[in-house]
């Protein structure tokens, strides 16, 4: 018998007898219908910064004021001539030395700011990550109340990489001190559309 | 007998320095306080999601072969490789061959709790590979040559002054420098070094999903992201008990996981890995390493459901007061106490009395593991299995008829005799640092699950 069959057939032979049914997901209400202003309070405890913008004009116009000196990639089409286009079967290692990343962003979660992208949101799974400072680009009304919701929404979704992202990349590890910047981005600009 | 030295000779080494001790308690307990205020931010919600946790956990223990196999069949679906590991021998083999196949000999690790149960990275030196640990608490105390003391928090009992030496050391950080942004900003510029030159990374595994065989990794840093894609091949360790049914799910474990763990209303990352990036290569090894012999003991298996948040070991008397390293075990406190007799009764028959079955574990715990009365009755299952020295016994045959019953717990309690007292007969006293009478008054069985 291969390893594989001897620890199922262990397992089955020493899992308990369970027969209640998967608990119910539906006694989870929306506590909030106050989600936008949620979600902008909830980013700025957790270090991010949420910027709202009526229209990619305004992000531009946001740019301008606070420009970021260096490499800049978007594969946003409305923001290509302030942005090279993050190339889709490049190195993901030639990212290295980019200074920010413009994304678009699939939907929020007003209870912990989180927001759901895909691979298919920056083409390289390693962009969210690598850059020095990340942007997201997010309409304002795909903002789900919790977590329940957020799921409800990705049921039957196809993806290879997906990812929730909170806020920059931070640590607490030397003395619970709270540091931004740890190994991903150093800041999150939310780009509220809308 | 032993001769590894116990907890209460570990946490007596502990406790010879009482402002430090003091320290580390107010951490913690600060830690725990955050865990309160972010539950709070769910009172509506928070029980509910406890229950629900725990239901579904119970779910998968009474299906965890069915789930097992679906996972694999899915994540085949998805162009992953699937190992099986009966133990950590064969884990760090299947491990090493990985590396070997794919001509590496160095490798980045981001936090895996079962690594270190498995002592990966010895057998992987022993075998001429480096592995660089990219949490920055667990590459501090990589660094320092030790374990991690915390699962959550691995550098927990370290000061930044001594950090700031470390990484003078290591890292040629200015001498004297102990500020947490520019040691951190340091670690940043060395594991960035570090991501950018591996070829091959290493994760855990926090939720395993039976329905779509994808798994999620939960890091606030970024490393488990950093190391896996600019790498060529992902290898993803997960014990056989990370399993869930399905991805809906994710949505009440990760609303609980980070409150519990650190008071965050979520982890930075919370990465769904579901296929391969292309031209990439993904394993997936699947553990026992004792897990289906703890599925068949009925005291003790609810301890399979924990999600290693580590809001037990943050609200634990004793853990707060004689730190991770007494109890000479991957997983420290309250959890790693009931986790560990099963993986070795004899070496770890000490940490099971490593309590004061105050029950705060119990209560905060997100999946509600009955941890304190797993530990009344391991220790009943260590003595009857001759795993407890006599001094212990004896304490144990006096105890055995008052914790037995309620009503005689509370004639003694009256009598003045405090309950804590008769712990430490019981358990051979100083071993527990944080007992005190305001802690254990109630007999365990009569104590509710409220989180608080």
């Amino acid at each position: 018998m291969s390893v594989r069959d001897q620890i199922l057939a262990k397992v089955r032979a020493n899992q308990p007898v369970d027969e209640r049914p998967l608990p119910d997901l539906t006694s989870f209400p929306v506590r909030t219908s106050e989600v936008l202003d949620q979600f902008m309070t909830v980013l700025s405890t957790i270090g991010g910064k949420p910027v709202q913008v009526k229209d990619f004009a305004g992000i531009e116009t946001y740019l301008q004021e606070n420009p970021y000196p260096g490499r800049i990639i978007s594969s946003i089409p409305a923001l290509q001539h302030l942005a090279e286009p993050i190339p889709e079967n490049a190195d993901p290692h030639e990212l290295a030395n980019v200074e920010l990343a413009i994304i678009t962003g699939t939907f929020g979660v007003a209870e912990n700011s989180a927001i759901w992208v895909t691979e298919a949101n920056f083409q390289q799974r390693v962009v969210p990550f690598i850059c020095q400072h990340l942007a997201v680009v997010l309409p304002a009304d795909a903002i789900v109340a919790n977590m329940h919701q957020a799921y409800d929404r990705l049921h039957g979704q196809e993806y290879g990489f997906g990812v929730f992202i909170a806020g920059p990349s931070k640590t607490a590890d030397i003395e619970q001190s709270l540091v931004l910047g740890a190994h991903g981005a150093r800041t999150m600009t939310v780009f509220l559309l809308g | 007998m032993s001769t590894i030295p116990k907890h209460p000779e570990l946490s007596e080494r502990f406790n010879a320095d009482e402002p430090r001790v003091d320290w580390h308690d107010a951490t913690l307990w600060w830690i725990r306080q955050k865990r309160d205020k972010a539950a709070h931010t769910l009172y509506e919600d928070w029980e509910t999601l406890r229950n629900t946790a725990s239901a579904i956990k119970d779910n998968v223990l009474g299906n965890l072969a069915d789930y097992l196999e679906s996972f694999e069949r899915q994540a085949i679906a998805n162009g992953a490789v699937v190992h099986w590991a009966a133990d950590a021998a064969e884990h760090n083999q299947i491990v090493l061959s990985l590396l070997q196949q794919a001509g590496a000999t160095r490798m980045v690790k981001s936090k895996s709790m079962l690594t270190e149960e498995c002592h990966l990275n010895e057998h992987l030196a022993e075998n001429g590979i480096e592995v660089v640990d990219t949490d920055l608490g667990e590459r501090i105390v990589q660094l320092a040559d030790e374990p991690p003391s915390h699962i959550v928090m691995p550098c927990i009992h370290w000061k930044k002054e001594e950090i700031g030496e470390l990484f003078h050391q290591h890292l040629g950080t200015p001498k004297g420098s102990a500020d947490p942004q520019l040691l951190t900003e340091a670690a940043r510029q060395h594991l960035r070094d570090k991501f950018l030159s591996r070829r091959v990374a290493l994760t855990g595994v926090n939720f395993a999903v039976a329905e779509t065989g994808e798994f999620v990794v939960c890091t606030n840093e970024g490393n488990a992201d950093m190391g896996v894609h600019l790498a060529d091949v992902h290898i993803a360790c997960m014990g056989i008990e990370k399993i869930i049914p399905r991805r809906e799910h994710l949505g009440v474990f990760l609303r609980l996981l980070a409150r519990s763990a650190t008071g965050q209303p979520i982890t930075t990352y919370s990465s769904h890995f579901k296929s391969p990036r292309a031209g990439a290569q993904l394993h997936i090894v699947l553990v026992d390493n004792g897990r289906s012999r703890q599925l068949g003991r009925e005291a003790f298996r609810n301890s399979l459901k924990c999600i290693r948040c580590g809001a037990c070991m943050n609200t634990c008397p004793v853990y707060r007061r004689s730190g991770g390293h007494s109890y000479h075990n991957a997983v420290a406190g309250p959890i790693g106490a009931i986790l560990a007799p099963n993986l070795d009764m004899t070496k770890n028959a000490d940490l099971p009395f490593a309590s004061t079955l105050c029950g705060s574990c119990s209560n905060v715990c997100p999946v509600k593991i009955n941890i304190h009365e797993q530990l009344y009755e391991w220790r009943q299952e260590l003595t009857r299995q001759g795993k407890v020295d006599f001094g212990k016994k004896m304490g144990l045959k006096m105890m055995s008829s008052v914790l037995s019953s309620p009503m005689m717990y509370q004639v003694w309690a009256k009598w003045g005799v405090g309950p804590c007292a008769l712990f430490q007969v019981w358990s051979i006293i100083p071993s527990i640092p944080g007992s005190n009478n305001g802690t254990c008054r109630r007999h365990p069985k009569n104590r509710s699950g409220i989180g608080i």
